[in-house]
C-alpha cells in the first residue's frame, strides 16, 4: 500500500475540489451517495428538499454510488481526496467502512435529534444503531414476491418460506440473489433446522454443505439476480413464478404498476440502509454533513420518507407518523415490512456472522454455482 | 569540415538533430505523460498489490519478531512473550484503528479473524486498565500526566523516538513529523525500557495525532501495562532502589507494593478463547512476511498452509475453472464472429459504394448504442417469453411447454457477445478486403478456377491478416468482459472477471483481484506470443 499511496495521490491531483466556505463555518456544496431510482427520489423528496428550502444557497448533488460506496471510498481514501459528505450504505458495508476507518464514528446522542417528546437518539434508535458510524435510516426487508396468476389451479397461493423449495406444489422459475446471504439461511430452515441454531450450523463446514444442498433441490428451477430491479421485471414478463427482493420493488410493482403479483412476507429477512460520513472531510464539509444528517434523520423526516416508498423509518417515534402514499393516496403502514401482520416470522441479517464468513461462503457458493 | 558559422559541421548536425528530437519529443509528450499515468502506473500498481502484504508486520511489529522463535509445524500455544507484544501491538493499532484492517486481511485466509480483531481491540483498554488501577492505588501521583511527563524526560532518548515515530509511520501510512514537545530520558530507557517505550507512543500520537500538549494530557492504559511489565523483573527493583531521578520514589513506592499478575495469555484468553487456537497465530505467522504469493496462490485453487502450499478443498476451487471457461469461451466467440463477419465484410468490401455506405452504418449502428442498452435488449429477446421464444411458438416449431433456454447460460453470453463484438471483426476485415484487388480474381477464374478455388487458393489467403486483426481484437476485448456475462449469463456463462469485479467492489479482496488480473494478463501476452510464433504478427493488418 505504501508503494501505490503516493501513486493514486498524484493521479488524483486536481480531481479534488475544495469546496467553498458560505457562512464561514459550513460548505456550501455538499456532494450525497445513494442508490438511484425510487430510493434515491424518496430521500431527495423528503430530506434533501426540504433541507435546501431551509438553507438557501446549499447546493446538492446526488451521485449514484452506493452499491460500490466501499470500494471507492477506500479509492478515495488512498488517493487522499474524498469528495463525498454523505452516503447512503446498508449497514454491513458501514460496519466495512468503520472497520476500515474509512467511516467516522457516530455518537448518536450528541449528532442526531432527539425524539419529539425528548427520548434520545440512541433510544430512538435503539438496537439499530449497528456499530459504531452508522446512522440508520429506514428498515426494508428482502422478501418473496410471486405471480399470482401462476399459481396452480386448486392450491393455495405460497405463504410460507418452504413453498420456494416446494417444485411439486408450485412448479415453475424462481428467482434468488446470486450470493450466499439469505439463500443460505433459508435453506436451511426449510431443512428442518430451528430457527435459533441456524447461524450455528453456518458457521460448521457440515451445515454450509446442508444448506447448499438443500438449494440443489431447486437449483435447476433457480435464475440468479445480481440487481434489485430483477426480480420485478422478471416477474412482470412472466419469466418466473416467484423470486426474492426488497421488498419496496415489489410494493412498485403491485401498487404503482398494478401487476399480478403477491407479496410473501414469511422469513423475510430485515436489513437497515442509512447514512455514513466518510472519515477526513475538512471542518467545513464535515459541519454541512453533520447538520445535514440532523435534520434528515429527525422524526419527521424519516415518517416522511415513508409516503414515497415502503421501507420502515429507523426510529421508533417515526412509526405513528407514518401517514399515506404521496401520490396513491393508500395507507403506507400496511405495506411496511415491520407491520405486525407481515412482521410474524422474520429474521434480522446478521452483521456479525457475515463480516466474517461472507467471503467463506460466497467461495464455497460460486464453486457450488459453478459445478 | 566546418559550417557557415565555423563550427565543426559535424557538431552543428548533431545540435539541430537534437533540437529535432526534442521538439518531436515535446510534441508526443502529452500522450505519453497521459499513457504512463493511465495505464503503465495502474498496471505497476496491481502486479504490486497483487504480492505486497506488510499490513501483518506493520500492525503487529512486536508480535511478528516475538513469533519468530515461535515453531510454527508444532502449533503450541505461543508464549506469553507474544502475547505482551500482541497486547502493546493491539494497543496501539486500536488506537489508530488499524486493527480492524488487518482483521479483514486476515479473514481472507482465516474466517473469523474479523471479528476476533474487532472485538479484541475494543478491551485493549480494559486489560490496561487492570494495571492502570494498581498504580495508581499504590501512588495518587501516577494519576497525574504532568508527573508522568517529568518523569519520563530528559536527554539522550532521541533515539527512541525516531524508532518510535518511525513504527507509527508504517502503522498509519502517513508522515509523523513534528515536534512532540518530549525528550525520553536515558537513564529512564535503561531503568523501564517497556514503559518508555509506551509513554513515547502515547506522547508522539497525542502531540501529533490529536494535537495534544503531552504533559497536560494523561497517559493511555498501556504505558500503565508498561510500566507494571517493567516491575515484573525482578533485578529492576535494585536499580530503582538506586534510582535518583523525577519520580524516583514513586517508583520506589511501587515496587513495595504488589501488582496484578495477570499474565496476557490470560487476559486474551479471558477476551476470546479463540487467541489460544494454534490456528489463529499459524496465519499471521504465514502471512507475516512484506510479500506474499498468497493471493496467486489462491487466484490458482491453492493456499498457503503451515506446510507450505496446498491445494484447495474440492468445494472451493473455482478460479482454474473460470479461467479455462473464459478462454474456451472467448475462443467460441472469436470463431462465430469469424463466421458471421467475413461474409458480411465481402459485401462490404465489394458491393457499389452507395449500398456499402448504407450496410457499413448497419455495422457501425451497435457501436453508438449503449453497451447495457444493447445487452438488455438481448434480453427481451432471448428470455423464455422473450421475442424468439414467442415466434419460435406462434411458428409452431417449439412446443409451448419446452421453450429454449437462451440466457442465463453460457448460449446467452456467446450470443450477445458475439453481436456486440462483431464489429470488430468486420472492420479489420473490410479494411484488408477493400485492398485485395478485384483483378486476382478474374485473372484466376479465367485460368481455369472454379468460384471456390478462386476464393480458396487466391482470395482467402490475401484477408488472413485481416482475420488475424480481427480474431486478436475480437478475443482480448472478450476475454476482459464482464457487463454482458453478467447480465445474460446465467451461472454457467460468467467469466472471470466478475470475480475480478466481485472482488474490487464487494468483497474487497484487491489483492486477490489483483493476482487474478495479473494472470490473465499474462495468459493474454503468451497468446500472443503463441500467435506470433504461429501465424506472425507482420501478418496482421488493420487496414491497407
Amino acid at each position: 500500500m505504501k508503494f501505490t499511496k503516493p501513486i493514486l495521490a498524484t493521479m488524483a491531483l486536481g480531481l479534488s475540489a475544495g469546496s467553498v466556505s458560505a457562512d464561514g463555518h459550513m460548505a456550501s456544496d455538499m456532494t450525497l451517495v445513494s442508490w438511484g431510482g425510487a430510493y434515491q427520489q424518496s430521500q431527495i423528496n423528503a430530506y434533501a428538499d426540504p433541507y435546501v428550502a431551509n438553507n438557501s444557497g446549499v447546493t446538492v448533488t446526488w451521485d449514484e454510488s452506493s452499491a460500490e460506496a466501499v470500494a471507492k471510498l477506500r479509492a478515495m481514501n488512498e488517493a487522499g481526496s474524498i469528495t463525498w459528505d454523505v452516503v447512503d450504505v446498508v449497514a454491513a458495508d458501514a460496519l466495512r467502512l468503520c472497520d476500515e476507518g474509512l467511516a467516522m464514528e457516530i455518537d448518536a446522542d450528541e449528532m442526531l435529534a432527539a425524539a419529539p417528546d425528548g427520548t434520545s437518539a440512541s433510544d430512538d434508535f435503539g438496537d439499530l444503531l449497528v456499530g459504531d458510524c452508522f446512522i440508520p435510516q429506514i428498515v426494508y426487508s428482502t422478501t418473496f414476491g410471486y405471480r399470482t396468476d401462476m399459481v396452480p389451479d386448486g392450491v393455495e397461493p405460497p405463504s410460507n418460506i418452504c413453498d420456494v423449495f416446494d417444485l411439486e406444489t408450485y412448479p415453475g422459475m424462481r428467482a434468488l440473489e446470486k450470493r450466499p446471504i439469505n439463500n443460505v439461511e433459508w435453506a436451511l430452515l426449510c431443512d428442518g433446522v430451528a430457527k435459533e441454531d441456524v447461524y450455528d450450523v453456518l458457521a460448521t463446514e457440515e451445515g454450509q454443505e446442508q444448506a447448499l444442498a438443500k438449494l440443489g433441490t431447486i437449483r435447476d428451477s433457480v435464475l440468479w439476480w445480481s440487481a434489485g430491479a430483477d426480480t420485478p421485471q422478471l416477474l412482470a414478463d412472466g419469466e418466473i413464478f416467484m423470486g426474492s427482493t426488497y421488498n419496496g420493488r415489489l410494493f412498485a410493482a403491485i401498487e404503482e404498476q398494478g401487476q399480478p403479483i403477491g407479496m410473501m412476507w414469511d422469513a423475510q429477512v430485515f436489513d437497515l440502509d442509512g447514512w455514513i460520513i466518510p472519515e477526513g472531510l475538512s471542518d467545513e464539509r464535515l459541519a454541512r454533513a453533520l447538520d445535514f444528517v440532523h435534520f434528515a434523520t429527525d422524526t419527521q423526516r424519516l415518517a416522511d420518507q415513508a409516503k414515497y416508498i415502503s421501507y420502515g423509518p429507523a426510529r421508533l417515534s417515526s412509526a405513528p407518523l407514518v401517514g399515506k402514499h404521496a401520490t396513491l393516496g393508500i395507507d403506507m403502514a400496511p405495506h411496511m415490512p415491520t407491520d405486525p401482520d407481515n412482521a410474524a416470522n422474520t429474521f434480522l441479517y446478521n452483521y456479525e456472522f457475515w463480516a466474517d464468513y461472507r467471503d467463506d461462503i460466497d467461495a464455497k457458493f460460486q464453486a457450488w454455482l459453478a459445478q | 569540415m566546418l559550417a557557415a558559422d565555423g563550427t565543426p559541421l559535424k557538431e552543428s548536425l548533431g545540435r539541430a538533430l537534437r533540437r529535432q528530437k526534442i521538439r518531436a519529443l515535446a510534441l508526443v509528450a502529452p500522450l505519453l505523460l497521459f499513457v504512463l499515468l493511465t495505464f503503465v502506473i495502474p498496471i505497476v500498481s496491481m502486479l504490486v498489490r497483487s504480492v505486497e502484504n506488510q499490513i501483518v508486520s506493520d500492525t503487529l511489529p512486536g508480535t511478528v519478531a516475538a513469533l519468530s522463535s515461535w515453531d510454527r509445524q508444532e502449533g503450541a500455544t505461543p508464549s506469553e512473550d507474544v502475547f505482551q507484544n500482541l497486547f502493546f501491538d493491539m494497543f496501539n493499532a486500536a488506537e489508530a484503528k488499524e486493527h480492524t484492517k488487518l482483521g479483514t486481511r486476515l479473514n481472507y485466509e482465516n474466517t473469523g479473524l474479523a471479528s476476533l480483531f474487532r472485538t479484541s481491540g475494543r478491551s485493549m483498554d480494559d486489560i490496561g486498565e487492570v494495571f492502570q488501577d494498581a498504580i495508581e492505588d499504590a501512588d495518587a501521583r501516577f494519576e497525574d500526566g504532568a508527573f508522568w511527563h517529568e518523569m519520563m524526560s530528559g536527554e539522550g532518548g532521541d533515539a527512541l523516538v525516531a524508532d518510535r515515530r518511525a513504527r507509527w509511520e508504517n502503522l498509519t501510512g502517513e508522515p509523523m513529523s513534528g515536534d512532540i514537545g518530549y525528550v525520553p530520558s536515558q537513564d529512564i530507557i535503561v531503568l523501564l525500557p517497556e514503559t518508555a517505550a509506551a509513554y513515547t507512543d502515547f506522547a508522539i500520537w497525542t502531540a501529533i495525532e490529536d494535537n495534544d500538549v503531552v504533559a497536560e494530557e494523561d497517559p493511555w492504559e498501556a504505558v500503565y501495562a508498561a510500566l507494571a511489565v517493567d516491575l515484573r523483573d525482578p533485578s529492576r527493583a535494585a536499580a530503582i532502589a538506586e534510582y535518583s531521578g523525577a519520580g524516583a520514589d514513586a517508583l520506589q513506592a511501587l515496587t513495595a507494593t504488589e501488582m496484578p499478575t495477570l499474565t496476557f495469555t490470560d487476559a486474551f484468553a479471558e477476551m476470546d478463547e479463540d487467541w489460544l487456537t494454534p490456528g489463529v497465530w499459524q496465519t499471521v505467522d504465514v502471512y507475516s512476511s512484506n510479500y506474499t504469493s498468497g493471493y496467486f496462490l489462491n487466484s490458482v485453487d491453492r493456499e498457503l498452509t503451515v506446510d507450505g502450499v496446498e491445494a484447495r478443498p474440492e468445494n472451493e476451487r473455482l478460479y482454474i475453472k473460470l479461467f479455462g471457461r473464459t478462454l474456451w469461451m472467448s475462443l467460441i466467440i472469436t470463431s462465430s464472429c469469424i463466421l458471421l463477419g467475413y461474409p458480411v465484410a465481402w459485401l462490404l468490401a465489394n458491393l457499389p459504394v452507395r449500398t456499402a455506405n448504407v450496410l457499413m452504418i448497419l455495422v457501425l449502428l451497435p457501436f453508438w448504442t449503449s453497451l447495457l442498452v444493447r445487452t438488455s435488449a438481448w434480453k427481451v429477446l432471448l428470455q423464455q417469453q422473450g421475442v424468439i421464444n414467442e415466434l419460435l411458438v406462434w411458428l409452431g416449431f417449439v412446443d409451448d411447454a419446452n421453450r429454449l433456454i437462451l440466457m442465463n447460460n453460457s448460449t446467452g453470453t456467446i450470443i450477445a457477445m458475439t453481436h456486440i463484438l462483431l464489429p470488430f471483426m468486420i472492420l479489420p476485415l473490410y479494411s484488408v478486403m477493400k485492398t485485395v484487388p478485384p483483378t486476382y480474381l478474374r485473372a484466376a477464374k479465367s485460368l481455369g478456377a472454379t468460384n471456390w478455388t478462386a476464393f480458396w487458393r487466391v482470395y482467402f489467403p490475401q484477408s488472413v491478416p485481416g482475420i488475424g486483426a480481427g480474431s486478436i481484437l475480437v478475443f482480448i476485448l472478450a476475454i476482459g468482459y464482464y457487463i454482458t456475462p453478467e447480465i445474460v449469463g446465467g451461472t454457467d456463462g460468467v467469466f472471470i472477471s466478475n470475480r475480478i469485479a466481485y472482488h474490487i467492489s464487494r468483497s474487497l479482496n484487491w489483492g486477490l483481484a489483483a493476482a487474478l488480473g495479473t494472470i490473465l494478463l499474462v495468459l493474454v501476452l503468451a497468446l500472443y506470443w503463441v500467435y506470433d510464433q504461429i501465424v506472425g504478427i507482420d501478418n496482421v493488418k488493420l487496414g491497407g
